[in-house]
């Protein structure tokens, strides 16, 4: 009784992670894309201590989530001033 | 991407994924790996924990290279983000929920980081999760607009980035002094070597990610 | 079919999946994100196939993956500063093979 509803938590955050994946590929916008991102890599997170990975877990939410995903958003604000900039000259 | 060439790339990637998933569902129920050689020699390895044994011992040579990637992705940000006298982005001042929280949340970060350091010997954690999380308060004061001053910024700065990958070499080189080969720590210091290497490697691994983060050089009022 | 298994398709389905988005995006900063997903999806199935131990997860594919992530970070970082100078430079987040006709 209990493997198959740990199956289905497995199911789920197998289905949870393609489509998260693919909306953060997929959205026209894209500081909602690096936010599935991050989103993504939390979900990932769990799916290490799912896999008895917990080392890779703690380093996933750090640096893989966190890290990259703060890197992402703080491109993207440069990204957006340039293009400011640009449009004033 | 025309109607056509977009067919042909689902046709290929189709076919990418299905011969991976039939390579990966034929693979054995059951397969050893390295895992029985790598318990075998716990008792050699200094530590209690399997992955830190492997990641600063039996693969230490991975890791001290790993050290010296992060520097050089460093290099090569800095090389082409100029040192900047002005911020690219204007940062509106810090909210005092956030200067709060940042206050409350500094000290808790560094302890964690520590904790997950010593804990590292015997469960999950070590230097690159500790580093981590000290990159992650790091980079939270930056976002609350504290900046290194001018003088930390130049040589200390340089030094604290360097210390982690300096240190490794130094201890690889250190052991071959008795003629063993380069990285074979002696038996009975190589937990406390493991713990040296780690606390060099957790705060260089903090001060590089979060020089990372910052994209330019931070200014300095030595010339650079 | 067991839990390996599982994870390790999911891992295959990320990295074909992102592999579409990084050759059917222009913009490069999609490109970095595709290349993160990918990335995800091959430490996915190494540690997927590392489960199959008998008694403890094989640990020499977790470092490799620990390795891997912050390599990954580090080359996102310098990735990043790229496209930046790069719009500095020519005001456009493309590569000129991949501009659309305007």
């Amino acid at each position: 009784m209990k493997e198959s509803w740990l199956f289905a938590f497995d199911l789920m955050l197998v289905s949870t992670l393609l489509w998260l994946a693919w909306r953060a590929l997929a959205t026209p916008d894209l500081f909602k894309g690096i936010v599935l991102f991050i989103a993504f890599g939390l979900v990932l997170a769990l799916v290490w201590v799912r896999l008895d990975a917990p080392d890779v877990a703690l380093a996933e939410a750090a640096i893989g989530a966190g890290l990259t995903g703060a890197l992402l958003l703080t491109t993207l604000a440069k990204l957006g001033a340039k293009s400011r900039e640009h449009e004033r000259e | 991407m025309n109607k056509a060439s977009s067919i042909l790339l689902f046709t290929v990637l189709a076919a990418l994924a299905v011969a991976l998933g039939y390579a990966v569902i034929f693979l054995p129920e059951q397969a050893e790996g390295l895992a029985t050689a790598v318990s075998d020699q716990m008792g050699n390895s200094g530590v209690d924990h399997s992955v830190t044994a492997v990641l600063l011992n039996f693969r230490g040579y991975d890791t001290l290279l790993e050290m010296a990637v992060l520097l050089l992705a460093l290099i090569g940000v800095w090389s082409l983000a100029p040192q900047s006298r002005a911020e690219t982005i204007s940062i509106p001042p810090a909210s005092p929920v956030l200067l709060a929280l940042f206050r409350l949340l500094i000290p808790l970060m560094i302890l964690v980081a520590g904790y997950l350091l010593w804990v590292g010997a015997h469960a999950p954690g070590g230097a690159f999760q500790a580093g981590a999380v000290l990159a992650a308060a790091g980079v939270l004061a930056l976002l609350c607009g504290k900046r290194l001053e001018g003088r930390l910024a130049g040589w200390p700065l340089r030094f604290g980035l360097v210390l982690g990958t300096a240190m490794f070499v130094a201890v690889a080189a250190a052991v071959m002094v008795g003629g063993a080969h380069l990285l074979q720590y002696p038996l009975e210091w190589a937990g406390g070597l493991i713990l040296l290497i780690e606390a060099a490697a957790t705060f260089s691994i903090g001060v590089t990610l979060m020089a990372l983060f910052f994209g330019v050089r931070p200014i300095t009022d030595q010339r650079p | 079919m067991t839990l390996s298994v599982l994870y390790a398709l999911a891992g295959v389905g990320l990295f074909v999946l992102a592999l579409h988005g990084l050759i059917v995006h222009a913009h490069l900063l999609r490109k970095v994100l595709a290349l993160n997903i990918m990335g995800s999806g091959v430490f996915l199935i190494m540690v997927a196939l590392a489960r199959r131990a008998t008694e403890a997860p094989d640990p020499v594919p977790h470092a490799m993956v620990i390795t891997g992530i912050v390599v990954a970070v580090s080359a996102t970082a310098l990735a990043l500063v790229l496209l930046l100078r790069l719009k500095e430079v020519t005001g456009r987040t493309e590569l000129d093979e991949d501009q659309t006709p305007s």
